[in-house]
Formats: structure tokens, C-alpha cells, sequence
């Protein structure tokens, strides 16, 4: 009784017509999203006492961008730092997430779109739970990147390290190095683009209470 | 009588001993004056902290080491050396193909009179021109990199060039002189008794191009072999004019020091530099060594002569133009020329006679005002506030004096024998004021002790104030002959060479490029540096073989620079981070031949290191 009785009503759930203002919601989520296109996800930056200013290193949904100033390139030069602990360069081709994420990204706009359009709740969901999904699976690839640049160390390094994982998220001292990483704009606009979802889920979700005791 | 004698043989000996263990006592006690500001004042005035950068540009010259030094005003630390003549292993400068090539075979110069280039009559930081008193050349620094790019000469017919490297207010031409007359064109002989007929001196503009600044040999003008010593370029109302100051007017030969003196006045030149361009163009002129060179007898309206004070040093012009001030070395004023009454003399045709055709203007109708400055005038700078500072050689002093009342308002000792002076932007039309940096010839031991060859001093000077006030003492190689102050943020130089800016295919970037061919007697070499190897770092080639290596710097990081050093070969450059260079030589010695980096570069500086093994033949 009570497994059918569930099933019912998150049919009748996710069978919801969703509030104009969920919609419209969605529609905000969507804008949200876009600074993703346009800003780093997530900056990673590294001080010492020969870099006071620091080496930055921002990271995009489609590239790979260090600071450029006329007189250092930071990319080139992390690169050229890591080379004496045997790290692999740094390079944008290694990275197929620069291919892939922009496209999910582009494709989760169009559902979440689809979703405002057909005015269905399970449509909302689905975008939703994808959207999720496709954020862990990022953050997990992210940390396995850190891990596999900080382990798979050339053996015939000149300088030779315990093997690392570069911070994922906060700061570390790394031999003179400070280094610091934390999200960047792109990445606030995917948690807002989650938290507007999510909203506009319980908004539509609330309106429907009543129908549901009703049903009762 | 005998006894009388002895008695006074005794008591002058008893007066000789008072007076030298007299003497011996007060030298004991003696200590030479120390000329000092007040020092908390002065300690702030100069202090800058650690991190903290200058507010002005030093260029001063480094005479007959040929370099140029770069130091910062107010601290006066010396911060970089701009090799210029002379080769200088510290940069790699000379070592390579092109400024081995620049510097043509000459392993000095004397290096004189600094000239940032100007637009409008002010500074405007694209480029330093130095000329060689040695050699006749001149050169041209990029103060976007501050390197030397060109180096013009030994110009023809010119001999002594001491009378450079002033500029014209827009930098049109720097100016040129013979100090030394000589037979024309070079290469002649003529007995030295023949000086005041057959050897000619040279006044001459070298024209720059306002895009490139390359320098080129332009028009020039034959003179009687006075020698020609300083000059300077006329602006406001006197520009298109040049001035240039000579000694030996008298035409002498031998002991000059007495020769050359006997005269009560000597001359300033003024040149209508525009009108002597004219007359180039128009072929008023006879083709020597391949230049043209205009003679001012068939070319009237070109060249007069202003008398001035005897054996005169410097001519400045002041910044509105309307002076021109010439200083009399062997006397005690400096004089002021009106521009005004100089063109109205000009006009009226009013001349008291001529020297082979050049007209001389009337001293009495020319002159604005004898300034009473002091001993041995020789160069003057000017402040925002209307003052003139001239310097005084002989009475080791500068004085400070007002344009317009030509009175003397302030002095100031200098230690030791002050040469030039320069104040900030001080030759300009707009000098920005605040300090003066006086170049003196004598040092006299106000420094450590270093043993005879003695530094020369150069003193910073406050001219905020209504009193002129000794700030600082810097010791500098030998030997500073004028410097040009420039506010610092005048100037933008790169600190990298981007590598999209590499035009030269020859320079490589990728380790996969490079690599040793060989073909027939030349091995060509593609060389990258990068923290902390050579790739290659092993060339083989054969005795005898003409090795050339293009040796590319990919770093681009700013003070990441790689030196080449090849032990035994005389062989080191340095590259700058993203530069090329040309190294080549024909390795004609066998055996096995270590190159390493010579410029420290990083942790594993001490491994950057290849060898260049050279098989018998």
C-alpha cells in the first residue's frame, strides 16, 4: 500500500505543471549559468618570495589561461617550475574537458529551456538531477587531474618530491610555494544555476500540496 | 765676523726647525674641509626604501670607458650600464655578430655628451645619442630596451667629435664637430706647418629619421681649423639655428695650452641649420669622401661667428630660447647672447670682419649681459623658476643666477673641479627643476681609500629651495662628461621580448627545432636556453669548420637571462629572455670545449653547461 501509495503521488508529482514563476525562475537559472561561458571556474594562484605578486592560473570551462603581464608569462613559467620536479607541462590539449564541458554545459541550457517551455515538473527534475550529476562527476575529474599531476612525477626529475595532491579547494604550502585555489565566478554561476533550479522545483512543489491532500 | 756668522747659521737653523715641526704639527692636524647639507635632511631627501624606485633617470656618460651609466635620482645608485664603444663581457655586448659588427673593430671609444631625443624642445624618451670623441661616431641607445641599436661612423672629415650629440628641438639632426682639425679628406698628409691653411675643421648636422631614428651622414660644413669644443641647438626663437663654441681661434699649433691663448676672444658658431640644409639640397656644396660638405663662402646666409669670451667651453641655450649663453673658461663671467640682436645684427649686415668669408658679428651688438658668475665658467643648466646654474672649474663651485637680472643669487662649493652639471629636464624648454647633479673631475680621496686611480665624484644638489643644497656624494667610474635627467615615468622600457615580436626564423622555440647541420665548412647551430639547459648540448664539428650558433633565449619571464660562456674561445653572450643572437667563430683550435651559462640563472644554474667538441683535422 504504502510503495504504491509513494509511486502515485511522485507520479502525480513529477506530473505538476510548473508556476509561472517557477518558469520564470528557470529562465533567471539560465542566465545565471552564462557567466560560466565567459569566467574561470576556478583560480589557482602561487606565492613565494620570488613571485610576492603571485603566479596565477585561471581555469576555464574551455581553456587553460595563465596571468600575462609584458613582463612573465604565468603559464610558461609554472610550467617551467614544474619541470624541475618532473610534473607534466601543463598543456590546453591534455585537457578534454575543454571540449566537453562548454557542450554539457549548452546542453544542459537547452533542457533547462525545454523544461520552462513544456511547463513539466519532471522535465524540471531531470535537468536538475543531470545538472548534479554532471557537477560531481566535474569536481571529481577536477580533483583526479590534481592527483595524477602531483603523483605521475617524472622519475628522472632533477628534483625529487613526495608525491602531492595540489589543493582542491583552500591553501597549501607546497616546498616555497604558497598555493591557493578556489572557485571562481564560473563556478558561482553553476551553484546558482543549481539553487534557481532547485527553487523553482519547491516553489511548483508547494503550490501543489493542497491538490495532493485533496487526492487524499 | 766668524762668530757673527755661526750665531746666525744657529738661529736660522733654530727658526728652520720651529717652522717645519710647526708645520709638521698643524699638517698633523689637519683634515680637509668636508662640504656637507644638513645630514637628517639630506639622509630623507636621498633615502629611497627598499622596493621603492627613483623618481628620475641619470644617463651619464662614462667617458673613455665608453659606456654609459644609468643611475636613479634622487638615491643616486648606479643601476645598469649601457656598453656602448667598448666591448662588455657583462652583457655579452661585442661578443656576438651584430654588435661585434656595430662596433667595427674598435675596442674603445670616449664616450661625451648624452642627448635624450626631444619632441618639441622637450624629452621624449625614445632615444639616448652618444657621440665618440675618439672615433667620430655616434650612437644611438633604445630606451625601450636600453641597448645600443646603431653606431654611425667614423664619420667622414669629422675629427674629434666632441661638439655632439646635441639635439634639435625636434630631433631632426644631432649635432657634429671636429675638435682636431685635419687635413680633408682624411687619410692626407700635410705638414703641421701648414694647420692654419690646409687643415679644415667641420661643423655638421647628422639627420635623424623621426620613425626609426636610424642616423645617417647628412650635410657638412667646412671651417677654419679652430677647434670646435660644445654646442647646442637653438629653439623658440632661435630654432633651426646651432651654436657650437671653439677654442684656438688663433689657428695654433705646439704647446696650445699657451698658443691657443693669446687671443682676448675666441668665437661661438651659429649655423642656420635649415639654410645649411638648403644649400645641400640645392648643391651648394663639394663632394668629400662622399659627403656633402658646403663651403660658407659660396654659400652666404649659412655660418656666422660670435666673438666671446677667450678659450670658451660650453653654449646652452635657455629654455625659451631667446639666450644664448657662452662661458669663457679662462675667466671669471659667463656671456649672454640675445638671439634678437643676433638676427638684427644678421640682418643689417653689421659685421667687424670675416674669417676666410664667415662674418663676424659685433661682440658690443650681440651681447645681453657679463654675468659675474665666478673662475673658470664652463656649462649651464637651467631650473622651471627662470635660474641658470653654471658650473665653475676652477673655483670648484656652482652658481646660481637669474635669467633677465643676470644676477648672482646663490653658490655652492663643489668637491672636487665640477665639469658639466645637469638638472632635471635641464636643457629642455621645459626643465622639470628640483635636482642638479653636478660631474666632478676630482675626487680627491672624499671616498674610501681605493688606491691612486681615484673614482670621479658626482654630487647631488637640491634646487628646491631658494639656497642651493648639497644632498649626496656618489663616486662614479671614469668618466662622466654631462648626463640628461629624465623623469622616470617618461619612460616605458620592456622588461621581456615577447616572442611574437621574433621575426627571425632562425630563432627557435621548440626544443624539437633545434639541433647541429652541417654543412661543408659551416655547421649552422639552432640553441635554445631555458631554465636550466642548452639544447643542444653537444656540438660536433670539425677543425677548421665556421661555426655559427643562433642562440635563442625562450624565456619570458623578466631577469630570467642566460649567458653563453665557451672557455677558451673568448666567446661569452648574454640573452635576454625571448632574444636571439648570433654567435659565430671558426673553431680553429681541437680538442674539447665546455660552454655554460655565465648569467646565473637558476637551482641548477651550475648544470647548464654542453660541450663543443672539435675533431682534428
Amino acid at each position: 500500500m504504502t510503495v504504491k501509495n509513494f509511486l502515485v503521488s511522485e507520479t502525480t508529482f513529477f506530473e505538476l505543471p510548473l508556476s509561472l514563476k517557477s518558469r520564470i525562475l528557470i529562465l533567471v537559472a539560465v542566465v545565471a549559468l552564462l557567466p560560466a561561458y565567459f569566467f574561470p571556474l576556478w583560480n589557482m594562484s602561487f606565492f613565494s618570495n620570488q613571485y610576492t605578486d603571485g603566479l596565477v592560473l585561471h581555469i576555464y570551462s574551455y581553456q587553460l589561461e595563465g596571468g600575462k603581464t609584458p613582463n612573465r608569462d604565468d603559464l610558461r613559467e609554472i610550467n617551467s617550475l614544474n619541470h624541475y620536479i618532473g610534473m607534466r607541462p601543463l598543456l590546453e590539449s591534455d585537457f578534454s574537458e575543454f571540449t566537453w564541458v562548454p557542450l554539457v554545459v549548452g546542453l544542459l541550457i537547452i533542457l533547462a529551456l525545454r523544461a520552462m517551455v513544456l511547463g513539466k515538473m519532471s522535465n524540471l527534475v531531470d535537468v536538475f538531477v543531470l545538472f548534479v550529476y554532471f557537477g560531481a562527476f566535474s569536481m571529481l575529474s577536477f580533483y583526479h587531474r590534481l592527483y595524477m599531476y602531483g603523483h605521475n612525477l617524472d622519475p628522472t626529475a632533477s628534483i625529487k618530491v613526495q608525491p602531492f595532491t595540489p589543493p582542491f579547494f583552500g591553501s597549501k604550502q607546497i616546498a616555497n610555494f604558497t598555493v591557493n585555489s578556489f572557485p571562481a565566478v564560473g563556478s558561482y554561476a553553476f551553484f546558482a544555476f543549481a539553487i534557481l533550479l532547485l527553487l523553482a522545483i519547491l516553489l511548483s512543489a508547494k503550490r501543489a500540496k493542497p491538490a495532493k491532500q485533496a487526492a487524499a | 765676523m766668524k762668530g757673527n756668522h755661526t750665531k746666525l747659521t744657529w738661529f736660522g737653523l733654530g727658526v728652520l726647525c720651529v717652522l717645519v715641526l710647526g708645520g709638521i704639527l698643524v699638517n698633523c692636524s689637519r683634515k680637509p674641509k668636508v662640504e656637507r647639507g644638513d645630514t637628517a635632511e639630506a639622509a630623507i631627501a636621498t633615502y629611497v626604501a627598499p622596493g621603492d624606485t627613483d623618481e628620475y633617470y641619470l644617463f651619464y656618460s662614462g667617458g673613455h670607458s665608453g659606456n654609459v651609466y644609468v643611475a636613479g635620482v634622487p638615491s643616486m645608485r648606479h643601476i645598469a650600464t649601457i656598453p656602448v664603444f667598448a666591448p662588455y663581457p657583462a652583457t655579452g655586448y661585442g661578443f656576438d655578430k651584430d654588435t661585434k659588427h656595430m662596433l667595427g673593430g674598435f675596442n674603445w671609444g670616449d664616450v661625451h655628451h648624452p642627448a635624450l631625443s626631444e619632441t618639441k624642445g622637450d624629452y621624449d624618451g625614445r632615444w639616448l645619442f652618444v657621440n665618440d670623441n675618439a672615433n667620430n661616431r655616434m650612437a644611438r641607445i633604445d630606451l625601450r630596451d636600453f641597448k645600443t641599436k646603431q653606431i654611425l661612423g667614423p664619420i667622414p672629415n669629422i675629427s674629434g667629435y666632441h661638439g655632439g650629440s646635441f639635439v634639435t628641438p625636434n630631433t631632426e639632426y644631432v649635432l657634429a664637430a671636429s675638435r682636431f682639425s685635419v687635413p680633408l679628406p682624411k687619410g692626407t698628409y700635410e705638414p703641421i706647418e701648414n694647420y692654419a691653411t690646409k687643415y679644415k675643421g667641420i661643423v655638421a648636422g647628422v639627420p635623424i629619421n623621426p620613425q626609426t631614428g636610424e642616423m645617417s651622414v647628412g650635410w657638412q660644413i667646412l671651417m677654419p681649423p679652430f677647434d670646435f669644443d660644445l654646442g647646442d641647438a637653438g629653439k623658440g626663437p632661435s630654432e633651426g639655428w646651432a651654436f657650437w663654441t671653439c677654442y684656438n681661434s688663433e689657428r695654433a699649433t705646439g704647446k696650445l695650452e699657451v698658443t691657443s691663448t693669446q687671443k682676448d676672444r675666441d668665437y661661438v658658431v651659429a649655423v642656420n641649420w635649415k639654410a645649411a640644409e638648403q644649400a645641400a639640397k640645392e648643391g651648394k656644396a663639394t663632394t668629400i669622401s662622399g659627403v656633402q660638405v658646403i663651403d660658407p663662402k659660396t654659400a652666404p646666409g649659412v655660418v656666422y661667428l660670435i666673438p666671446a669670451a677667450k678659450s670658451p667651453h660650453g653654449v646652452d641655450v635657455s629654455p625659451d630660447g631667446k639666450y644664448i649663453i657662452a662661458s669663457g673658461k679662462l675667466q671669471s663671467i659667463t656671456t649672454v647672447f640675445a638671439i634678437e640682436k643676433v638676427l638684427a645684427a644678421i640682418q643689417n649686415k653689421d659685421f667687424s670682419g670675416d674669417e676666410d668669408g664667415i662674418p663676424v658679428l659685433n661682440y658690443d651688438k650681440v651681447k645681453e649681459a657679463e654675468v659675474n658668475v665666478g673662475l673658470g665658467p664652463l656649462h649651464t643648466q637651467f631650473d622651471a623658476d627662470g635660474y641658470a646654474y653654471t658650473s665653475l672649474f676652477v673655483e670648484s663651485a656652482v652658481a646660481k643666477w637669474k635669467l633677465g637680472s643676470w644676477e648672482v643669487v646663490d653658490k655652492i662649493p663643489i668637491s672636487y673641479n665640477i665639469g658639466h652639471l645637469s638638472t632635471a629636464e635641464g636643457d629642455t624648454m621645459h626643465p622639470a627643476g628640483k635636482y642638479l647633479v653636478a660631474l666632478n673631475k676630482l675626487s680627491h680621496g672624499r671616498h674610501m681609500n681605493v688606491g691612486p686611480s681615484q673614482p670621479e665624484s658626482s654630487q647631488l644638489i637640491s634646487i628646491s629651495g631658494e639656497k642651493m643644497k648639497l644632498l649626496y656624494d656618489a663616486f662614479t667610474e671614469p668618466e662622466p662628461h654631462y648626463a640628461q635627467m629624465i623623469k622616470a615615468d617618461k619612460l616605458k622600457p620592456v622588461e621581456v621580448y615577447p616572442k611574437e615580436e621574433m621575426k627571425n626564423t632562425n630563432a627557435v622555440w621548440d626544443v624539437k627545432d633545434t639541433g647541429v647541420m652541417n654543412q661543408g665548412n659551416d655547421v649552422l647551430v639552432k640553441m635554445i636556453a631555458v631554465r636550466s639547459s642548452f639544447e643542444p648540448n653537444k656540438i660536433e664539428v670539425t677543425q677548421g669548420q665556421h661555426v655559427t650558433i643562433y642562440l635563442t633565449n625562450i624565456e619570458q619571464t623578466t631577469d630570467e637571462l642566460h649567458g653563453f660562456g665557451l672557455g677558451e674561445y673568448n666567446i661569452n653572450v648574454v640573452v635576454d629572455p625571448g632574444e636571439m643572437k648570433v654567435i659565430d667563430f671558426v673553431a680553429d683550435k681541437p680538442g674539447v670545449f665546455p660552454y655554460y651559462c655565465t648569467n646565473f640563472c637558476s637551482a641548477l644554474h651550475q648544470e647548464m653547461q654542453g660541450y663543443l667538441l672539435v675533431k682534428p683535422k
